[in-house]
């Protein structure tokens, strides 16, 4: 079986986020990429797939500032092949991000495509339906729990209040991955060297796009701060306002 | 000014919160025709506040594929200006699906909406930290919205609107619903509750969550819980408040050492008041909070227990 | 398997026995039970691969130099708490335990006690290292708070995952200028290293901020490396993560070659240990000294400076990294003795036998995983001792215990009782301004 796992780049929010100068959009020049955190998830749900069974896994990512590191980090935890598309905009929205990503997996015939349900600056929608819809195939995202037996999937979509649905999807299909069965694998750094030493990335370049369907951020903006909260300095005060509303 | 398409929200046979007040914000917008996908007409009733429902006859349960493609039919019938969905795990299905089908385009985490010649939507993303607002063009466009951005009891009217139905496309079939799986009973009902004492991530430790059910016990509250304190397993899934736990609205909601994502404010922003202690001054929950302080949470929640025995 | 079930089934395999029906003796008969006897047991009759699987790891082989005289056990700071101890380890492993695999692996804070008083020399401080580094190379489970940290350092270059940008941060509200080197190169007689606690943590900011204004008022021409200074990585390397210390180390070095400076003052004993035995096995040999060798030498300068009284009981804890690995016992003592009014006493368990806090080799990043396997913080051990000297301040050298007494000052009831101060806090103090 054959896997493919997109990885996403996105600003690390340990970091203030710059904007640009009109107010558009971050200033990717002072942030710090980092691992989309879900797709770290579909990753290590891919892995346990393959360690469970018989797989191949293929990390894909487009090319942009650390992407090596982060291929190489993903070969280091269990992947067996990492791509970089190249000549993309790493920073395009979920509905570029698709075309490329179809564009570049679907020559791949891969029997999965696993990727992270979101990611912290999805203005534009879900990546994995998007790409579904591009490769023809079915998907079902929120995805916390995942089973594969011949050419189906058994999977556990979430919605709220602790429900789940199960659904079966037939294969090839896309699946949006909320959280991987255990906390994603740490890769040791002298593992992700010796693998930057021997391994390679192999590079595909980004295919025509055609027409994609675009909203244009016209505005960004940090949020207003401390507007709302009264600013309390001691545990009296608390006392007080829970005597206030009478629950104390 | 055209016709705005809500997309209904149901599970388990209940209509979602969530349906009403995308109702409310469509009336402020246009002209609301409400598409329900599955439902009853115990459902239709209470739909009162739209001009029109658009029903097509499906399995009662949800499924991305064949909601998707049935939303599809629907939009050809309608031809809105906007479409609204929740954000939900069930409305961003819907939302990206028809995206894709007809190319429209599409602004997800949205807290607000306007259709004044062009639409425009804003949006949180990045945990809150930016707000974004994305022009969608005349439309048709669809935008899903955030749960908790608008009232209700705005879009709650009982009634009969006029009821048109569209056939149910054949789908691609290669999604098939099996069953939905109820979360193990509950060992506290967290929605019932006046005043909860909610943690995130800022407690640190499985062990210290005993330093909240202490402050819990003097207020006669119970401990709820953000995503991070479920996902690691510290307490039951029935503690999570937020976009995939449960929606609170007690009289009194304290934060302890919880960020504020957007994703949880969401499960609590309309409690009657929220009191937040978290340790960085910048945490976007103080901007949802009636109170805050800026503190380590140990501390405050100690001295508070004393002070309240 | 626990050790209780280990020495069960270990007795369980003597219980055979020979009886011959006729044996006669010296021309006594014994036939019978008389001559009852147990079969002589071959004591190979262990699978002993795991331990010569462990000692044939480099560093990892003095393992098998054990000869279970306990010595260890006596000294072990966890096995004083818990069920672990160096001895206990070599006798699991001749019952077969896997190491890799235990959660013995992870309890050992190479406090190096061990290694004071065994007289074969088997030595933790190597052997753990190198079980944990095969055990995280070859995808053990490593416990989920230490991971967390190997990731943040991996990361951001400190423990804590926070901003790299933001580690000279401390220093806006030091009243006193730092230089910052990264920012603005400039010949320096020290270049002092802060590390992550002081860079990061509050309590920690605190002592920077005191480090600064002291070194301030002792004219010395010192400079950091601002934002571009790393986690020293020294417990990342004790942790057995060998490949983030050299990612760590090799920044650091490159760092520090690129300035022009006489000698590097570090703030914590961790630091210490990397930067003077560690990094010249990488290339990088410096004339360092920790806080307390720096300034205990210049007591001339210091003392005078030193007007206002601190008539308060202290007591001393001295750091592992500090103490019996690198033998200096006497600097944090001289400065403290030189404190106006200071009443200094000595806890039970001092110098080379200093009882650990419990938060080296990575035990910093570990206390929900030692919660399960010791019934009592080391810290809060060590808290109670300071109370029982009759102390009102603990004062420490080393960034790691602040934050860990602190905690335990608070868990052990002893809250308002005792106060845990860096020295050079308490030297900061007795400054006038």
């Amino acid at each position: 079986m054959k896997i493919v796992v997109p990885l996403k780049q996105v600003p690390d929010l340990v970091e203030d986020l710059e904007l640009n100068d009109d107010g558009t959009g971050l200033d990717y020049e002072y942030l710090k990429m980092k691992l989309n955190e879900w797709d770290d998830h579909a990753l290590e749900e891919a892995i346990l797939t393959k360690e469970a069974g018989d797989a191949e896994v293929i990390a894909v990512a487009l090319d942009g500032e650390d992407v090596d590191k982060m291929l190489f980090t993903a070969l280091a935890k269990g992947a067996d092949k990492a791509v970089k598309i190249t000549g993309a905009n790493p920073y395009a929205g979920n509905h570029e991000m698709a075309k490329v990503l179809a564009n570049a997996i679907s020559g791949m015939s891969p029997d999965l495509v696993l990727v992270g349900v979101q990611s912290a600056g999805d203005s534009d929608g879900w990546l994995a339906p998007l790409l579904a819809a591009h490769l023809g195939m079915p998907s079902v995202s929120v995805v916390t729990g995942l089973q594969v037996s011949g050419n189906t999937a058994t999977v556990h979509k979430e919605y709220s209040g602790g429900i789940m649905a199960e659904f079966d999807v037939e294969l090839p299909g896309v699946i949006g991955i909320q959280a991987a069965r255990q906390t994603p694998r740490y890769a040791p750094v002298s593992k992700v060297r010796q693998i930057q030493q021997s391994a390679t990335i192999e590079e595909v370049a980004a295919g025509d796009l055609g027409d994609v369907v675009t909203s244009t951020v016209e505005e960004m903006k940090h949020p207003e701060k401390g507007g709302g909260a009264k600013m309390l300095s001691d545990v009296e005060e608390i006392v007080e306002v829970l005597k206030e509303k009478g629950v104390a | 000014m055209g016709d705005i398409l809500v997309v209904a929200e149901h599970l388990n046979g209940q209509l979602d919160e969530a349906t009403f007040e995308l109702i409310g914000m469509a009336n402020g917008l246009g002209n609301t025709v409400v598409a329900l996908i599955g439902g009853t007409d115990e459902m239709v009733s209470q739909l009162g506040a739209a001009s029109k429902v658009v029903k097509v006859d499906a399995a009662a349960d949800f499924n991305p594929e064949s909601y998707g493609a049935a939303l599809g039919a629907v939009a050809d019938t309608v031809n809105p200006q906007v479409v609204l969905t929740t954000g939900s795990s069930m409305g961003m299905e819907l939302a990206n699906s028809l995206s894709a089908q007809k190319n429209w385009p599409l602004a997800v985490a949205a807290t607000g909406v306007s259709a004044n010649g062009s639409v425009k939507a804003q949006a949180a993303l990045f945990g809150g930290k930016i707000i974004a607002t994305t022009d969608l063009g005349s439309g048709p466009c669809i935008v899903a919205v955030v749960g908790g951005s608008a009232p209700a009891d705005a879009g709650r009217k009982e009634g009969s609107p006029a009821v048109e139905t569209v056939d149910a496309p054949a789908g691609a079939g290669k999604v098939h619903f099996k069953k939905l799986i109820m979360p193990e009973s509950a060992d506290v009902d967290i929605t019932t509750k006046d005043v909860l004492v909610a943690i995130g991530r800022g407690i640190g430790s499985k062990d210290d969550i005993e330093v909240a059910e202490e402050l819990a016990e003097a207020l006669d509250a119970a401990v709820a819980a953000s995503r991070p304190i479920i996902d690691a397993g510290w307490l039951p899934k029935s503690r999570q408040v937020g976009k995939s736990g449960l929606k609170v609205k007690p009289k009194v909601y304290i934060a302890l050492g919880i960020s504020g994502a957007p994703e949880h404010l969401e499960g609590m922003k309309n409690s009657s008041t929220i009191i937040a202690i978290n340790s960085d001054k910048n945490a976007p929950i103080f901007d949802v909070a009636h109170y805050g302080m800026v503190a380590d949470l140990f501390d405050v929640v100690e001295e508070l227990t004393e002070a309240l025995d | 398997m626990t050790f209780k079930t280990m020495v069960r089934k270990e007795k369980e395999q003597k219980s055979s026995f020979v009886e011959k029906d006729s044996a006669i003796v010296d021309g006594i008969d014994i036939s019978g039970h008389w001559n009852k006897m147990y079969q002589p047991r071959e004591v190979m009759n262990y699978d002993i691969t795991p331990l010569e699987d462990l000692r044939a790891l480099p560093g990892a082989e003095s393992i098998g130099n054990c000869y279970q005289c306990a010595q260890c056990i006596g000294v072990c700071p966890i096995d004083n708490v818990g069920d672990y101890g160096p001895r206990k380890i070599y006798r699991k492993l001749q019952l077969g335990m896997n190491l890799l695999e235990s959660v013995d692996l992870w309890q050992c804070t190479t406090c190096m006690n061990c290694l004071r008083v065994c007289p074969k020399e088997v030595n933790m401080i190597d052997i753990m290292p190198a079980a944990r580094e095969k055990a995280i190379l070859d995808g053990k489970e490593v416990p989920a708070e230490l991971q967390e940290m190997f990731q943040n350092c991996a990361e951001y270059g400190n423990p804590m995952g926070e901003s790299p940008r933001k580690r000279a941060r401390w220093a806006k509200k030091a009243d006193v200028e730092v230089k910052d080197l990264s920012k603005n190169p400039e010949p320096v007689d020290v270049l002092w290293f802060v590390g992550d606690y002081y860079a990061y943590h509050g309590r920690g900011n605190d002592a920077a901020q005191a480090m600064a204004r002291v070194l301030t008022k002792l004219g010395v021409n010192f400079g950091t490396l601002g934002a571009e200074e790393r986690c020293d990585g020294d417990s990342q390397r004790l942790a057995g993560e060998k490949g983030l210390y050299e990612m760590l180390a090799e920044h650091n070095i490159e760092k520090f070659n690129s300035l022009d400076f006489k000698k590097m003052v570090v703030s914590g004993p961790h630091a210490y240990n990397a930067i003077k035995n560690e990094y010249p096995k990488m290339g990088g040999t410096y004339d360092v000294d920790h806080y307390t060798q720096f300034l205990s030498a210049m007591m001339d300068k210091l003392k005078p400076l030193m007007t206002k009284e601190f008539g308060k009981k202290v007591t001393f804890h001295d750091p592992c990294y500090l103490g019996r690995h690198n033998g200096e016992y006497e600097a944090p003592r001289t400065l403290l003795n030189a404190i106006p009014g200071i009443q200094f006493s000595e806890m039970f368990r001092n110098k080379e036998q200093g009882y650990c806090c419990g938060g080296g080799g990575g035990g910093m990043w570990l206390d929900g995983f030692m919660a399960d396997n010791i019934n009592e913080r080391l810290s809060e051990n060590r808290v109670k001792e300071a109370i029982a000297v009759g102390a009102e301040v603990l004062a420490v050298c080393c960034p790691y215990e602040v934050s860990r007494f602190e905690d335990a000052v608070k868990s052990t009831g002893n809250e308002g009782k005792l106060e845990v101060l860096d020295i050079i806090e308490i030297i900061d103090r007795c400054i006038e301004e």
